[in-house]
């Protein structure tokens, strides 16, 4: 999973009919000084999410389909978490 | 599976079902010299690793099926720590 900040929605309405009904995010991932990467990925959301909350996103499409049990759903991404907090208390 | 260094830990109250108890600890992949090497994941801790401590961990499916091997319950995890590593190259850490 990649932290990262949630900072929009994406509404579509023609689109892949096993995505129907699902909210669609535009997360963009943290670095370790919690800045966001100005690249953002969409994801599905899965635990409703809003903009601003920091989350875990999978980007794994299989685990994605595990937790749709569609094995015919195209997504490569899912909100899975909402993060309260997080630290880091090492450098490499 | 992959080389990295736990740098931190994540706290998450609001999450799937599937993911209740899991600890999720921040790790930096890092190269043969410890070096680090691309950007932190977040993965789910199956060993009882720490912050500091060199680990191996697995991605994708694989990490499914490390976290939990339950195959009619599984949990859409894509990362999992799976081994904390003692030495590398011959060299004690």
């Amino acid at each position: 999973m990649i932290l990262a900040r949630v900072t929009g929605t994406v509404v579509a309405t023609r689109k892949d009919p096993h995505l129907e009904g699902n909210r669609i995010l535009i997360v963009d991932p943290l670095d370790l000084q919690g800045r966001t990467s100005g690249a953002p990925i969409l994801a599905l959301d899965r635990v409703d999410a809003g903009e601003g909350d920091e989350v875990l996103v999978n980007r794994e499409g299989g685990g994605a389909r595990i937790l749709f049990g569609d094995d015919g759903i195209p997504v490569q991404a899912v909100v899975v978490a909402i993060v309260d907090r997080w630290q880091v208390s090492q450098t490499v | 599976m992959n080389l990295g260094r736990v740098v931190g830990n994540v706290w998450a109250a609001r999450k799937l079902e599937g993911f209740e108890g899991a600890k999720l600890m921040i790790v930096q992949p890092v190269d043969d010299g410890l070096r680090p090497k691309g950007t932190p994941l977040v993965a789910v801790d199956t060993v009882g690793a720490g912050p500091g401590e060199v680990v191996f961990y697995v991605t994708a499916r694989e990490a499914v099926i490390a976290f939990k091997r339950d195959l009619d319950h599984l949990t859409p995890c894509d990362a999992a720590i799976t081994g904390i590593v003692e030495q590398v190259n011959g060299e004690k850490l």
